[in-house]
């Protein structure tokens, strides 16, 4: 359900935000947003057998920003698919908001994922025979937003991310930076839950992973809860907590604690690491 | 840990030490000066990239570069103020100034602190290998958190100011990129 994002004859309308307004207060004892234990996925193909993920306890609260780093093959991708059921887990629990997902039919998680969780991949994944703006309202249209609604959305998401003047344009014709603020705003046009996002700035020049990190710092200020696997250190350092994970297993999770800041600012930059 | 960004040569020119030698000598490159308008050239050049020097360290440092040969100076008469000091590069300052130029600066640092620790805690008993790469793990991401601060607030006209945090950005990806390996390696 979208919310009232301008109360009416109330307040002026606040700055518009990319995702949702601050998150309400979690009530003493309410489950987290996102949580998985002792989760596990094995793939097995012409006898090998694969062991990506190997007993995962995870948590993520509302509004809270997670990125999960590790070496390539340490099951970060797998992790993520898995909690956000683009892949079934071989064994152990899925909960998100509360119930048990991982039980669900496929059609069922189908519809729990598109009202609670967005998606953003490398690689954009837009559908290319789509404009811009079809791609944007496509999954409030399935989530049962009517098209002026899903119109609405799109515009004002469109115009927090600075690429209204592409909404009639074919995917293929936007630069890649260009292409993942698109992918952005799909994934936040049903103001999910939670944000899973797979190195989203994985394949953007620094200019434009510097806009997409911008825009991340302001939907997870908007409360907007993000789970998010990246081999970049400016963005994971963005994040409340980082997630290590090695082998299939959890070897690290803790907040990032910033150094203090010295008193010349940039000046300091340099002997910050003396 | 050797520097960020700075190569040991550029380090002593204008580095931990509070050197400011070379610099000064490329300004007087340019052209005669004095003390203060040597403080005030370094400062509009690199804006907020470099700490300030002071002005004493300024003038003890162009009276070091006379005593080595490398700058020469005279009193110029002012009508309503003392006399300013105005120094000038020699032949030989020039040839310093070239030299330090040219010569190519130090590559990637080879010896790094906490490899050293990680190599040598575990075989003495003292950490294991493993916390080790996580706490130095935490502690780059909060110098990372910092910085990627740094550069959101940095002044856009302050190029080098800019150039600077992305170049300590950069270095500080690398080294979370090695740590990386070494888990792979190590543990």
């Amino acid at each position: 359900m979208r919310r009232q994002r301008h109360p009416r004859g109330g307040d002026p309308p606040v700055t518009p935000r990319p995702g949702r307004l601050p998150a309400p207060p979690e009530p003493p004892g309410a489950p987290p947003l996102l949580r998985a234990s002792k989760l596990v996925k094995v793939y097995r193909a012409d006898g090998v057998t694969v062991e990506a993920i190997r007993g995962v306890d995870i948590e993520l609260a509302i509004g809270e920003f997670v990125a999960i780093m590790g070496p390539s093959g340490s099951g970060k991708s797998t992790l993520l698919h898995v909690l956000g059921g683009l892949e079934p887990a071989t064994s152990g629990e899925i909960w998100l908001r509360g119930q048990r997902a991982d039980r669900l039919s496929t059609a069922a998680w189908a519809v729990l994922r598109r009202q609670h969780i967005g998606f953003v991949f490398q690689f954009f994944n837009l559908l290319s025979n789509m404009t811009v703006a079809d791609n944007v309202e496509l999954p409030a249209l399935l989530a049962g937003a009517t098209p002026r609604q899903a119109r609405k959305r799109r515009e004002e998401l469109l115009a927090e991310l600075g690429i209204a003047d592409k909404a009639g344009a074919a995917p293929a014709r936007l630069s890649g930076g260009e292409q993942q603020r698109v992918a952005l705003a799909r994934a936040l046009a049903n103001e999910p839950s939670v944000l899973l996002a797979d190195e989203p700035t994985g394949n953007l020049d620094s200019s434009n992973t510097r806009d997409v990190l911008r825009l991340l710092r302001r939907a997870h200020a908007g409360g907007q809860a993000i789970l998010m696997v990246t081999h970049d250190a400016r963005v994971a350092s963005l994040a409340d907590r980082v997630i290590n994970l090695f082998d299939g297993m959890v070897a690290d999770d803790a907040k990032v604690v910033p150094i203090p800041r010295t008193v010349n600012g940039v000046g300091d930059v340099l002997e910050m690491r003396g | 840990m050797l520097s960020v960004n700075l190569s040991e040569g550029a380090r002593r020119a204008y580095g931990g030490d509070g050197n400011v030698r070379l610099p000064l000598l490329a300004l007087l490159a340019k052209e005669p000066a004095h003390g203060y308008e040597l403080k005030l050239a370094l400062e509009q050049t690199f804006g907020q990239a470099y700490p300030s020097p002071n002005i004493g360290q300024i003038y003890v440092t162009l009276k070091r570069l006379e005593q080595d040969g490398l700058v020469r100076s005279e009193d110029v008469e002012q009508t309503t103020r003392p006399n300013k000091r105005v120094y000038e590069l020699t032949p030989a300052g020039r040839d310093a100034l070239r030299a330090w130029v040219s010569a190519p600066c130090d590559g990637p640092r080879v010896r790094d602190e906490f490899f050293i620790k990680l190599i040598l805690a575990p075989m003495a008993g003292l950490a294991d290998r493993m916390e080790l790469m996580n706490s130095q793990r935490r502690h780059y991401l909060g110098i990372m958190r910092n910085l990627t601060e740094l550069q959101a607030d940095a002044d856009p006209a302050d190029t080098p100011a800019r150039l600077l945090i992305e170049g300590a950005i950069l270095h500080l990806q690398a080294d979370l990129d090695w740590l990386e390996r070494c888990q792979e390696e190590l543990v």
